[in-house]
């Protein structure tokens, strides 16, 4: 039995242009401890996907499909369902940590809550508790700093306290929407090191949500490629580096900035990401792929299992595009 | 935090000082004078009494003298209209009445309209927000003058339920008819003001992150929303509070009140210069002093805050 089961996930906004597809017929499963990157540019759709797992749409978003997590359906269910299962089963780190604490309350409360709520603690154990927790994601002088308020920490040390939130009833499975992307390079490091570590520690599966391939790289076992709200490939991490199956990923690698081709311009992808206030009919990558042909726009092949845990979403053969 | 709250009592005193300069300067540019009057004077009265007031003397003088007397005996002056009372009795016997009337408006002002824009935001573009913002939108167009006559034909004429006016030492039934009449404009703008603030911080990520929490939706408004939400209404309370303790002339004059918001108005068209500065200077003191509570009070709420 896998531990998160999504099928056909979609997710749709109501705007006042229209109606915004976001995600459009997503579907996987995560077993146990297992991690999952699932990398795309901006729009395309991670985010809500992963806030759509949670329960934590927009009001104006609307989720269509299946999500299981152990067996369980949780998507679109009563408040009290996915509230018993938020931060004790399933937890979800931010991306910005400078605006995802309460700038209002004490970090020791903001923690507590957490486990006087779900697991009825004193304030007192629950506050012990907690200080062991911020040990754990290494903030020095935890039992002093846990009585501060977050515009007290660096940015780095604010995700540090949100990853010790979120990890504080030990959930199965950790959502990690672009935790370092509002923070410095080497902080992004340290951040991903202790998130190793802390996986591998707990073991806890983890969905690791980034537009970095690099972030990606040092940190999970397989790799979901979204585009357009839609899967482009699903592989393990090291072919999907070595031998790419999709135009589309193909592009990402090859943007990736290398230090040994100094003074070239950076490699892009050309064209910008589909308006999704009009979602494509075919592949939402055509217009801006080398390899399209007519068909292309007219629909898009399901995604196949071509080599064992590997799995593609294009018209194209893997000789057309060799 | 006293450095700062006696740093800020400080410049006060030059605020003050600057407000008298500016409001007498501007009193004696307006055309006419105390004793212009429909019955024309001979010349020699008005020019004893003149002497008698000191208004023959030049302007920086009777500041000075104005000044020296509020400084030294706390003495507001004499009334240049009512001949037998001081500034000081006009307002003692003034703002009494004004500061009951308005005290009970802010209050109901506050509650209701908190309530009613927590409510609308918490239950967005459903039939209730609607509600809650015509309602409001009518309070807010509704101009006192409308509200007051309308009332008193009701609850005075049709019903007679309640006094139409007067004043009677502030008991209870004199009061519900000024005070509805000085808090619907208020409740409105407090309603809307609360629901744009909660419906932002609704919207902002610390809030995403209490219910990724698994905290039920009351426990999240009540412990995550409420606190900031509330801190942009504070800063508009802090003046509306005075403005409501001061009085409105539309009040004293529909309901007979006798507050001192009615003593502002005449003294301006009546030229009475004397009873127009202390006024002024009792609403420009009170304003210091509440937007320094206000002050303070953010201190207390918002950590990011400390004097």
């Amino acid at each position: 039995m896998a531990l998160l089961d999504v099928k056909n996930l979609g997710v749709t906004f109501a705007t006042n242009d229209g109606t915004v597809t976001a995600v459009n017929g997503v579907s996987f499963s995560l077993e146990r401890g297992e991690t999952l990157g699932i990398v795309g540019e901006s729009g395309s759709g991670k985010s809500q996907l992963s806030f759509a797992i949670m329960g934590l749409l927009a009001k104006n978003g609307r989720a269509t499909g299946s999500v299981c997590f152990k067996d369980q359906e949780i998507l679109n269910v009563a408040p009290s369902v996915i509230n018993a299962l938020r931060a004790v089963h399933i937890s979800m780190v931010f991306q910005d940590p400078m605006t995802s604490l309460n700038p209002y309350m004490r970090v020791s409360d903001q923690m507590a809550e957490v486990l006087t709520h779900h697991q009825g603690m004193s304030k007192t154990d629950a506050l012990k508790a907690c200080v062991q927790m911020l040990d754990a994601v290494k903030i020095p002088d935890s039992k002093g700093r846990i009585r501060l308020y977050p515009h007290e920490f660096s940015g780095g040390m604010r995700q540090r306290v949100m990853i010790a939130m979120a990890l504080l009833c030990r959930p199965d499975l950790l959502i990690a929407d672009e935790p370092t992307t509002a923070l410095d390079v080497t902080v992004q490091a340290q951040i991903m090191a202790l998130l190793r570590e802390l996986q591998a520690e707990f073991g806890m599966a983890t969905i690791l949500i980034t537009h970095d391939l690099g972030v990606i790289a040092g940190f999970c076992r397989n790799v979901m490629v979204l585009y357009g709200g839609q899967v482009m490939e699903t592989a393990p991490v090291d072919p999907l580096f070595e031998s790419p199956s999709h135009p589309y990923t193909r592009g990402l690698i090859n943007a990736i900035p290398r230090v040994d081709t100094q003074g070239e311009t950076l490699v892009t992808i050309p064209g910008t990401p589909p308006n999704m206030l009009r979602a494509p009919k075919g592949c939402p990558f055509a217009p801006r792929c080398a390899y399209a042909a007519e068909d292309c726009d007219d629909h898009l092949a399901p995604l196949t299992t071509f080599a064992p845990g590997r799995l593609r979403a294009c018209n194209r053969s893997l000789k057309d595009l060799a | 935090m006293f450095s700062f709250i006696a740093r800020r009592l400080l410049v006060a005193v030059p605020t003050l000082l600057i407000l008298i300069v500016i409001s007498a300067v501007l009193m004696h540019a307006a055309p006419g004078g105390p004793f212009n009057s429909e019955r024309k004077l001979s010349a020699e009265v008005v020019a004893n009494l003149q002497a008698k007031y000191g208004l023959d003397q030049p302007l920086y003088v009777q500041i000075w003298t104005y000044i020296r007397d509020l400084v030294l005996h706390f003495d507001f002056g004499p009334s240049f209209k009512y001949k037998d009372r001081t500034v000081n009795d006009i307002i003692a016997q003034g703002f009494p009445v004004t500061l009951v009337y308005g005290f009970w408006s802010f209050v109901i002002a506050t509650i209701l309209g908190i309530g009613a824009g927590v409510i609308a935001a918490i239950r967005q573009n459903t039939p209730t927000d609607y509600l809650v913002l015509s309602v409001a939108i009518i309070g807010a167009v509704l101009p006192g003058y409308v509200i007051a006559p309308i009332l008193v034909l009701v609850f005075t004429l049709k019903l007679g339920w309640l006094p139409g006016g007067g004043w009677e030492d502030g008991e209870w039934r004199y009061l519900v008819l000024p005070v509805i009449a000085l808090s619907t404009g208020y409740i409105a703008s407090i309603a809307r003001l609360m629901r744009s603030s909660m419906l932002e911080t609704l919207n902002s990520n610390f809030v995403r992150t209490a219910r990724a929490k698994g905290l039920p939706e009351w426990k999240v408004i009540t412990r995550h929303v409420m606190k900031p939400a509330l801190l942009p209404i504070l800063s508009y309370l802090g003046p509306v509070f005075v403005g409501m303790i001061t009085g409105s002339v539309v009040i004293d004059m529909y309901f007979s009140t006798g507050g001192i918001g009615k003593s502002f108005v005449d003294s301006a068209l009546n030229r009475d210069y004397s009873v127009m500065l202390g006024v002024t200077l009792l609403v420009g003191a009170l304003t210091i002093v509440f937007n320094l509570i206000v002050d303070v009070l953010y201190a207390f709420i918002d950590p990011k805050i400390r004097y």
